[in-house]
């Protein structure tokens, strides 16, 4: 147990740094730039964390479609799979569950919730599903597949609050407003974090406990590790492990959608998602796709976010100033990764006599 | 152990010819490995010199210094008339390297698959490409030292020993004077090495101010070509001279060392060189073919109406040149390939070794336990018993004598050898009825090929129908008990000779 929980500890030691590095970038970012960053920075901590209502209400709703979608991120790419779709999964998520919310009228059973939730599910995984069968069937990059998608979700929901889905007034694009017992339940009274923080971090344990013991998880985390291993020595079906951890990481995506818009919004709109499916990558490289990490650096992300704001409405200081020390700061972690992947691997590479494996394009032989 | 012939070796050139590649008193750690310790190293001009050594001894280490991939602690570098201070050493690069005429092919080649021969070879020049020039330099180093290539070729549809020419000429067409050819012919058939052992004979003689440095651990090799000889052993030079004064046996006693000439080493190397140990008798029939047809991924039939039989308790040598549909033969004997038409009689319990460990066997960065994991993960259901794994992994390491500190390290970490040695043994772990092997000791040294050798060995007398390929024809005709042999898709059974065997791989009757 000690050693399963070091990856766990040394995530946590990661976020306090990363949380210093943000922060004195971000005092760097403002002075230069001409801001009262004393000032700046009191409303970024106030809005993030400078109260009850604002953890609960600011930052920790916001950490939990970031956690979600940051758990599809990590199953993805731990499977070797880059799908950086999320952000569409979500939305298509976010969809499927209104237009069962909307075909559920106005008085719902009880067990309506938990369809709508599954049908965030269903559509997220089935978005993600398209990236797969191109990829497998075409030999379409996910990566770019996915990208593209992303556009084709926004702009569907676009249509969808415009048309079929639209509110019965017709005046606004958004769906009409979800009636209460399709909301999911606040767990504090008086904040508005809501059952999904529950969600998060159950299906987080659960993910950490599956790819850890089970056969299912081994063989997904073998497949990302070398698919042609897998095939060969493992008897693996490789393309049933990738089109599973593509639905897999769809239906994480898609379900932080659904959660999202019976948790927050109640409605589904263009602007339902500042990027979600965009910050998750970051989320969950920062976590080095481990699942129990995800929830760290979800949060961390989700006081950036809720600090942002603040600094804009109270300090006048645009939001942009935050993304950018959140771009800074995934570049410096990948770098930082990369350095000591290629240190560590030269003081082993170094004590055999054998030549160092050449990088990227060079010509293997075949057998 | 042998006498120091170096200074007779000057001699006979005289002194007036100054080295092509002179090192001296190169040392070199990694953390507390000592990788090389006060090692000299002359190459003389018009000569061709055997660096031999095992995996491990500092051959390449060695080589990677003068070519300015690694740096040395200690000692001086001289590349014909420049001579590098310590200083000068230390900032020492590749680019220096290739300015002062070094030129290095490595073991795995540094081409781009998607380039033509003419693009790798302008690739890392400045200024202007121009197709058309690039290609007349290839042409004209073609014309001039028999190294046939087409510059118009892209290099991923190149044949292995064709790209090996296309490196040579890479390094050619920089001005080259010393070559550095590591472990060549280890990819090559055996014509394929012998013609390229001819050619660097040949380019030795006909160019005085040349010299190729053959990085190998072939003693045939090395003597068959070799002026001069070097032997490295865990770091140090135990031996240097010309290679008339000196016999097969006496390297092999270099590089091993007085520690290791223990009657069981003996017993273990001898044979593997010379002797052949019979099976002890063939029982039934465990692996059975008839008129089988196997295409490759792509659909293009690589095996034509291939017959045969493999019993319990032999083992079976499969010889052919490169490409010859070998590699598609055993994977659907392995189950990995489906058969086109014919019949294939197999267990379904079917070991398989292939023969790229890094791209095929092994999670590099997964423990020991989970790469032994790996065997069943397709099959697998539930929860993974890691802890009972893990036991059987230790168990598994101590009884094959793979050498890890346990079974929770990387796999990573292992040499060549254990990384083997450790693939073996997890295909053999619950005695499958037959095992099938691509280049079973591919880039292995001594030891560790031996040590592969006897557990096929051992494997077969078990009862286990063991069907290997080796591209090493040697390797064939001293482990198998009965040879097949693959030409251009089609396969017969020839005897257990070297004619025999070498006419057929050729497709000469």
């Amino acid at each position: 147990m000690n050693r399963a929980l070091a990856p766990v500890l040394a995530a946590i030691a990661r976020v306090a740094v990363l949380l210093a590095v943000t922060l004195g970038l971000l005092v760097v970012l403002l002075v230069t730039s001409g801001y009262d960053a004393g000032e700046a920075m009191q409303a970024m901590v106030r809005g993030a964390a400078g109260s009850w209502y604002a953890v609960t209400s600011a930052t920790l709703v916001r950490a939990i479609p970031l956690a979600l979608a940051g758990l599809a991120v990590a199953i993805a790419f731990r499977a070797g799979l880059l799908n950086i779709g999320a952000e569409g999964q979500l939305l298509a998520g976010a969809a499927g569950a209104a237009a069962v919310a909307t075909l559920a009228g106005k008085t719902p059973g009880a067990y309506m919730l938990p369809l709508v939730l599954l049908a965030g599910v269903v559509a997220g995984g089935a978005w993600a599903g398209i990236a797969s069968w191109l990829r497998q069937r075409f030999g379409v990059l996910e990566v770019i597949s996915t990208i593209m998608l992303n556009f084709v979700a926004l702009n569907a929901v676009g249509w969808l609050v415009r048309g079929p889905l639209q509110e019965p007034t017709r005046i606004y694009p958004q769906t009409e407003a979800l009636v209460p017992s399709l909301q999911l339940p606040v767990l504090l009274s008086g904040s508005r974090l809501h059952l999904g923080v529950v969600l998060a971090v159950v299906l987080a344990f659960v993910m950490w406990w599956w790819m850890r013991a089970t056969a299912g998880g081994f063989r997904l985390r073998a497949v990302g590790m070398n698919a042609d291993a897998a095939a060969v020595s493992g008897r693996i079906n490789v393309a049933r492990v990738s089109l599973f951890a593509f639905l897999a990481s769809g239906a994480l995506a898609g379900l932080a959608g659904a959660v999202e818009l019976t948790g927050v919004t109640y409605a589904l709109y263009e602007s339902l998602s500042p990027g979600y499916g965009y910050t998750a990558i970051a989320v969950a490289l920062l976590a080095r796709l481990h699942p129990l990490g995800v929830l760290g650096t979800a949060v961390l992300f989700g006081a950036l976010q809720a600090g942002g704001n603040a600094m804009q409405r109270d300090a006048g200081v645009p939001i942009a100033l935050v993304n950018v020390v959140e771009a800074v700061l995934i570049l410096l972690v990948i770098a930082a990764d990369r350095l000591q992947d290629v240190r560590t691997r030269r003081s082993i590479t170094r004590t055999d006599d054998a030549a160092p494996s050449l990088p990227g394009n060079a010509v293997s032989v075949p057998s | 152990m042998i006498p120091d012939h170096d200074s007779n070796a000057q001699s006979t050139q005289g002194a007036s010819a100054p080295p092509a590649l002179a090192l001296r008193n190169i040392s070199k750690s990694f953390g507390d490995v000592r990788a090389l310790h006060n090692v000299d190293l002359f190459i003389r001009p018009g000569t061709v010199h055997a660096l031999l050594g095992e995996n491990g001894a500092g051959k390449t280490t060695l080589m990677r210094i003068a070519f300015g991939l690694a740096t040395a602690d200690e000692g001086t570098i001289h590349i014909g008339q420049t001579r590098l201070s310590e200083a000068d050493a230390r900032a020492h690069t590749p680019a220096n390297a290739m300015s002062l005429g070094l030129g290095m092919v490595h073991q795995h080649f540094s081409l781009v698959a998607a380039m033509t021969v003419a693009e790798n070879i302008a690739l890392g020049n400045r200024g202007r490409f121009t197709p058309a020039q690039v290609a007349n330099t290839v042409r004209e180093i073609s014309e001039r030292t028999g190294l046939t290539l087409d510059p118009h070729a892209q290099v991923g549809e190149l044949s292995v020993s064709a790209q090996q020419r296309c490196e040579i000429v890479k390094a050619l067409a920089r001005n080259a004077r010393v070559l550095i050819l590591d472990e060549p012919t280890a990819v090559l058939a055996p014509d394929e090495a012998r013609a390229l052992l001819r050619w660097v004979r040949a380019f030795a003689n006909e160019h005085p101010d040349h010299a190729v440095v053959l990085i190998t651990h072939k003693l045939r090799d090395a003597l068959a070509i070799a002026d001069d000889v070097t032997v490295l052993r865990r770091g140090e030079l135990v031996a240097t001279g010309s290679a008339q004064s000196l016999t097969e046996s006496s390297l092999a006693d270099a590089m091993l060392g007085p520690h290791d000439r223990s009657a069981q080493l003996t017993e273990e190397v001898v044979p593997l060189i010379k002797r052949h140990t019979d099976s002890v008798g063939a029982h039934y029939v465990v692996l059975q073919a008839d008129a089988l047809t196997v295409h490759d991924t792509r659909g293009v039939p690589r095996v034509r109406q291939a017959s045969f039989t493999v019993r319990s308790g032999e083992v079976v040598g499969l010889a052919a040149v490169e490409g010859s549909g070998q590699a598609e033969l055993l994977r659907a004997v392995a189950g990995l390939l489906p058969v086109h038409s014919g019949r294939l009689h197999r267990p379904d319990d079917v070991g398989f070794v292939p023969e790229d460990r890094h791209r095929d066997a092994l999670l590099l960065d997964a423990s020991l336990t989970e790469n032994f994991a790996l065997r069943d993960a397709g099959v697998r259901r539930g929860r993974v018993p890691w802890n009972e794994l893990a036991e059987r992994t230790n168990v598994v390491l101590r009884d094959r004598d793979v050498r890890a500190s346990n079974a929770s390290v990387t796999v990573r970490t292992l040499s060549g050898g254990n990384q083997q040695k450790f693939v073996l043994a997890r295909a053999l772990d619950d005695a499958p009825p037959a095992l099938v092997i691509e280049n079973p000791t591919r880039g292995l040294d001594f030891r560790a090929t031996a040590a592969v050798h006897t557990a096929l060995h051992n494997a077969r007398d078990a009862g286990i129908a063991v069907l290997f390929y080796s591209s090493d024809l040697d390797e064939v005709l001293t482990v198998a008990d009965r040879v097949l042999v693959l030409h251009n898709g089609l396969l017969r059974e020839v005897p257990r000779e070297r004619d025999a065997v070498g006419r057929a791989m050729l497709g000469v009757s």
